[in-house]
């Protein structure tokens, strides 16, 4: 049996990013290997530990992208070039990387899928977000071809992403695969839509968890560890997964309604 | 051939989920039948809804896994809402409790007693849990707590959970029997602590945690032998069992069964049919055809 550690290994922020309005990304000096979809649990000394997803990894910085607002996405907010935080991982399976694809993102879950959007060759995405401040990555992907909507109508189409969902597969029956992130309830329409449609799509789901690597149990939807088999999960699979969309587990484990569970992570 | 019989309940394989590993759900719970456990331990109950200690809560280092998760969990008010009953599972399931003040634990007995579950076991010993006074150190606590603890079981036979974190565990195990204990659960985590030396500070959000994995297992299984010296009832030998051979050895130092944790981690949840499927490999190897034939078989 080999041994292998999973202790935090202390990388040095090299920028901060601006993305919208409460969004910023940072990004670390040094490369990680992962996969699109994949996350790191952050390190901040003193302060706490939490899993990002991975939005942006290159040969020379990798970096996570959050929306502020609770205690230590505001520490997140001090962080300078120069400091030092600790990161494990990468965790998780990541997404599969295939042609014809659609990639649907929704606030600030277009951060797990950007990285993807680097892998992808040609795809279509739908950037959904409350109101144009808040829209992601608008510089980043410009030139690729993005939809983009807001649940105003302050920029784009109004709407959700879901009903350009519908609109984009009329019009790309060329499209054979689906990654999505975003609200869970936005994320169970598009797994429904395109399981109804037959067509092939992966959607990455986020729950409370504590370790990354498969032990305590909090980030269980059903009996699937979320962590280590997902993040990312298959249409199929989640349509087989009772909970998802319906409930998830507090920080005491306390399993609630999804909508009272993302009013204690709000 | 290594169905084991705990006092009285009866399991396919001697490995048991150990708590605080994924045993948070019912559906969680039946997964780990599915891959084999022989029993499922929950993950500690107490009187209230707890949050735990703040994040990093765990990790793992060279040869062993560092925790301070702070016994989070939902409450024996909510699960018992949540499960409804432990005994319509396939698969034994053993619930596990706290409490900050020894009549706590009465109080959660009492509750967890209704659910029916197979067994019920006492956590007394967790190494960075604030309790009222550090009972796993107290003989006479313990023995108040095991005494009132049987009273609320209702009959459902009761495993003392000890630590390591004493200089006398096989005495404190003889407490615990005197008073009514059916079963004693060793061990718990070894207190520890681990720092980075690039910021300087502890990385656990606690500062001090629990040392578990296979640093841990020579303590285990000296600890059980120690026990098995001491006691004449079961020992479910916790600590740093990873593979076939390691269940093996702690059955040899006394134990009647085996938990696992933290090798589901250094193994997956695939962990349990893996373990018993090398413990069987090695008893065909050595002619051995009943667990019985070895236990203990150490301490002579």
């Amino acid at each position: 049996m080999s041994l292998k550690t999973e202790l935090p290994k202390i990388f040095t922020v090299n920028r901060v990013v601006d993305e919208a309005k409460g969004h910023k990304s940072i990004f670390l000096s040094g490369a990680l290997d992962c996969k699109p979809g994949q996350f790191v649990m952050v390190w901040i000394p003193e302060v706490e530990e939490k899993p990002m997803a991975v939005s942006e990894a290159g040969p020379e910085e990798f970096g996570f992208c959050y929306h502020t607002l609770g205690p230590f996405t505001q520490a997140c907010d001090k962080l300078k070039p120069g400091d030092k935080i600790g990161i494990r991982g990468p965790y998780g399976n990541g997404f599969s990387v295939r042609e014809h694809a659609l990639v649907v993102g929704g606030g600030v879950g277009m951060s797990s899928v950007s990285a993807l959007i680097d892998a992808l060759k040609d795809p279509l995405i739908i950037n959904g977000a409350r109101d144009k401040e808040h829209l992601l990555y608008l510089e980043r992907f410009k030139g690729k071809n993005m939809a983009l909507c807001t649940d105003d109508g302050s920029f784009g189409k109004k709407g959700f992403a879901t009903d350009a969902l519908r609109e984009v597969l009329s019009a790309h029956p060329e499209i054979r695969v689906v990654y999505t992130c975003g609200p869970e309830l936005m994320m169970k329409k598009v797994v429904d839509l395109c399981n109804e449609r037959k067509i092939d799509c992966e959607a990455s789901v986020e729950r409370y968890m504590k370790c990354g690597f498969g032990i305590c149990g909090n980030c269980l939807i059903n009996d699937r560890i979320i962590c280590t088999e997902g993040p990312v999960f298959s249409g199929l699979r989640l349509a087989e997964m009772s909970e998802f969309g319906q409930s998830a587990r507090l920080k005491t484990g306390r399993k609630v309604p999804l909508s009272e569970y993302y009013g204690w992570r709000a | 051939m290594l169905s084991a019989t705990l006092c009285g309940v009866s399991l396919d394989n001697p490995t048991i989920l150990a708590s605080g590993i994924l045993g948070v759900s019912k559906l969680g719970v039946a997964r780990m039948g599915r891959e084999g456990a022989g029993a499922v331990t929950l993950k500690s109950l107490c009187h209230e809804e707890r949050k735990g200690h703040p994040a990093p809560n765990m990790f793992v280092i060279d040869d062993g896994m560092l925790n301070a998760v702070g016994l989070p969990g939902q409450g024996i008010d909510n699960a018992v809402k949540e499960f409804g009953r432990l005994d319509d599972l396939p698969v034994p399931v053993i619930g596990s409790i706290f409490g900050y003040k020894i009549a706590d634990f009465g109080i959660v007995a009492e509750k967890m007693a209704s659910l029916k579950p197979a067994m019920i076991e006492v956590d007394v010993s967790c190494p960075h849990m604030d309790y009222d006074t550090p009972f796993y150190a107290d003989s006479s606590a313990l023995a108040k707590i095991t005494k009132l603890v049987k009273k609320k079981a209702k009959g459902i036979p009761v495993s003392l959970k000890l630590s390591p974190n004493v200089p006398n565990i096989a005495e404190l195990a003889q407490s615990c029997e005197k008073a009514g204990a059916d079963c004693i659960t060793a061990i718990n985590t070894a207190s520890a602590m681990k720092i980075d030396i690039e910021v300087r500070k502890p990385i656990l959000g606690n500062k001090v945690g629990g040392l578990s994995g296979p640093a841990l297992k020579p303590i285990a299984v000296r600890c059980v032998y120690e026990i098995f010296g001491a006691v004449k009832i079961p020992i479910i030998g916790t600590g740093g069992v990873s593979d076939g051979k390691d269940a093996i050895e702690m059955i040899m130092a006394g134990a009647t069964a085996v938990g696992i944790g933290t090798a589901a981690y250094y193994r997956g949840p695939e962990v349990f049919r893996r373990v018993t499927d090398e413990m069987k490999a090695w008893m065909k190897e050595h002619g051995v055809s009943a667990l019985d034939e070895i236990r203990g078989a150490a301490y002579k």
